[in-house]
């Protein structure tokens, strides 16, 4: 048999025997699907960023066709929502305190005057500090007065108009459904690929598979290439509930994106691999695996937008697969981007898997002798 | 066995392993210290030795999984470590602990290891099928590897090491999880692998089962301290053996140990082996007087050596061979 067919005859007998383990191991076979359906709906659900319809009450004071019309726009914001009409600002502290309201607006007899001087706030916006998540929203609403009113001319008017494009209703899930695929894909493909090369060492399998005619590399890719069909398995599973809980519009081309996964699985499945020539028990390469999973999650840009972050950080966020994915997935799913446009995301994913196999077979074969 | 024993090396016989001054050190540690050796094809070569003596370390530079500090290899013609690779496919490897997979039938574990060794697919069917008949596991074929008996994992994992049909097989204390039954038919199945022209090594720290190997190496914190058939190891001890059978064992055991000629004593059962110097004429005579100038009943004769006392006075320094 030549060396080429031999090359892949060994690593599809190691690849089917994974695949016929896994089948038969039920609870694994069933977290591939319960873990990232579980996990897209507690994201979906619970992750959510934007603070709208905070209960809020207002005591106008002025009683103008001004003061009427401002608490109209902050209503039509969306952010606040204005649930009871008082006499003054005592009442608006009491509901406050019986926690009916996370919000009072409170509009002074002189507002007409405040309004045309322009050198004090026309009104006052009280916020619940204690609630998590609520002060800020509000504060920003308060230091944006409303734009349209006459009277009220801001030099430039462009730079308060706010213009949201591809998430008009800047709806947390449409930002975060598409990045989920790769953040609960870091979750579960690292672990797979690491947990699985250390049980057989554990179990002693490795030490009978070395004296067989089966390559390092052979072994790497063998053990791989089940695993990205797995990740496929489970990117479906996100992207359907994404489509049809969360209304996620899928804008690129499905093909691309899928294009896209598949090497983001592979990178990260590699990474497993790396760390399976690390660690001498499952236990710690559950441990280091998930290590790799918080830098991922705070630098790749799914937490945190990523040019906000010092040098440095930005840097090790380059070595990050997530990071490549989170913008191959967001051009494509949310801008309609061609892959070809993500090229150098797609360039450095590829990079980083040929690295990590290299030197998780290169670091596997050092560590028989 | 003896009579089937084929003649030692010098004579003509083809060697399967020709290693010099092998040596591998682990730091500071010197696991294997300059062991040359000489294992002839189609003998069952053994490697007796207590635990840390270096057996398993020997064994792994033979097969290439671990590079020698020193010292050269030659196995089935080949220079080791260079020719590794090569050799994969003509040397059959069983751990001491069964590292086949559990969740994995017989005969899914079987068809595994022909796939690794790409043998061909017809050849493939007919070698999975000889070694389930000749290792018996036609009735377990369907049965995960982890649901079953040591005395039948290991006959998987032997079906499994000579599924390729290799020129030598290495063998790591393959019995040590194995009832005595099944360990007397792992040995009628090496004698038949042997006399096919299989070379076979196998390390132990069993004595009846280094008794059965056609030669024998023994090992002692990683030095040869003896080598060669065992029945010449044990016929030139260079040591008197000296039964003692007394009421009063512990009382004996007393009296020897005072006794500056007694090298070594070892307790079999009810009696005891002491192992006297060379230098005395009459070792039992002086056992004897001993015993009875301290009024320990005794019946005390000079008797043949055997493996157990080849391997305690090897293990000494004062080895045979």
């Amino acid at each position: 048999m030549n060396s080429f067919l031999a090359f892949f005859t060994r690593i599809a007998a190691i690849a089917g025997k994974e695949v016929r383990q896994l089948r038969r191991d039920r609870l694994t076979a069933g977290m591939i699907v319960g873990i990232p359906l579980m996990q897209i709906l507690i994201f979906g659900y619970g992750i959510n960023m934007d603070v709208r319809h905070l209960r809020a009450a207002v005591a106008d004071a002025a009683h103008t066709s001004a003061s009427r019309a401002l608490v109209a726009d902050l209503e039509a914001g969306q952010v606040v929502h204005f649930v009871a009409t008082v006499a003054g600002p005592a009442q608006l502290r009491e509901l406050m305190a019986a926690g009916k309201i996370s919000a009072g607006l409170y509009i002074p007899p002189d507002f007409e005057r405040r309004r045309i001087e322009g050198d004090r706030p026309i009104a006052q916006l009280m916020v619940d500090g204690s609630a998590p998540g609520v002060a800020e929203p509000l504060r920003a609403l308060a230091n944006l007065p409303p734009t349209t009113r006459p009277g009220i001319r801001p030099a430039d008017p462009r730079t308060l108009e706010v213009l949201t494009e591809y998430n008009p209703e800047r709806r947390t899930p449409v930002q975060i459904v598409p990045a989920l695929i790769g953040v609960i894909l870091s979750m579960t493909m690292v672990v797979f690929t690491a947990v699985s090369l250390v049980r057989e060492r554990e179990r002693g399998n490795l030490e009978l598979l070395i004296t067989t005619p089966v390559k390092s590399v052979e072994l790497m890719i063998g053990k791989l290439a089940p695993y990205v069909l797995v990740g496929l398995v489970q990117t479906t599973i996100i992207l359907v509930t994404g489509v049809l809980l969360f209304d996620v519009p899928i804008n690129g081309n499905i093909v691309q994106l899928y294009v896209g996964a598949t090497l983001f699985i592979a990178a990260t499945l590699s990474l497993g691999l790396v760390i399976s020539t690390l660690v001498q028990t499952q236990f710690q390469a559950m441990q280091l695996g998930f290590l790799t999973l918080l830098p991922s999650i705070l630098l790749s840009g799914f937490m945190f937008p990523f040019d906000g972050m010092p040098p440095v950080v930005q840097w090790i966020a380059q070595i990050l697969p997530l990071t490549h994915f989170n913008d191959i997935v967001r051009g494509v799913v949310l801008r309609g981007a061609e892959l070809r446009s993500l090229l150098p995301s797609v360039t450095k994913l590829s990079i980083f898997l040929v690295a990590a196999v290299s030197l998780a077979a290169l670091r596997f074969r050092k560590s028989l002798g | 066995m003896s009579a089937e024993r084929p003649p030692p090396p010098g004579s003509g016989v083809p060697l399967a392993i020709e290693a010099h001054n092998l040596t591998r050190r682990f730091g500071k540690f010197t696991a294997v210290d300059n062991v040359t050796l000489e294992i002839p094809k189609a003998h069952i070569y053994g490697f007796l030795g207590p635990n840390g003596s270096g057996k398993s370390t020997t064994i792994r530079m033979l097969c290439g999984l671990l590079q020698p500090t020193a010292g050269t290899i030659e196995v089935l013609g080949m220079q080791v470590p260079r020719d590794a690779e090569a050799l994969r496919r003509k040397i059959g490897y069983m751990t001491q602990k069964f590292s086949l997979w559990d969740d994995l039938t017989v005969l899914e574990n079987l068809q595994f290891i022909a796939k690794v060794f790409t043998l061909p697919r017809g050849h493939a069917k007919q070698r999975i099928d000889a070694v389930i008949q000749e290792f018996d596991l036609r009735e377990l074929t369907g049965r995960l590897a982890g649901a079953m008996s040591g005395g039948q994992r290991q006959r998987l994992a032997l079906a499994a090491a000579t599924l390729h049909e290799p020129e030598l097989l290495m063998l790591d204390e393959p019995t040590s999880a194995v009832d005595p039954q099944s360990r007397r038919d792992f040995w009628e199945s090496l004698f038949a692998l042997a006399s096919r022209g299989t070379t076979v090594l196998v390390s132990t720290h069993y004595m009846d089962e280094a008794e059965r190997c056609h030669r024998l190496a023994i090992l002692s914190r990683g030095k040869l301290v003896a080598e060669g058939p065992p029945e010449t190891l044990m016929d030139n001890l260079p040591l008197h053996v000296v039964e003692v059978q007394a009421k009063d064992t512990e009382g004996a055991r007393k009296v020897l140990h005072e006794l500056p000629a007694v090298r070594s004593q070892a307790q079999l059962g009810l009696r005891l082996h002491a192992l006297v110097d060379r230098s005395v004429g009459d070792a039992a005579g002086i056992v004897r007087d001993a015993l009875s100038k301290a009024s320990v009943g005794a019946e005390v004769n000079e008797v043949r050596a055997n493996l157990e006392d080849v391997f305690v006075a090897a293990t000494l320094g004062t080895g045979a061979g």
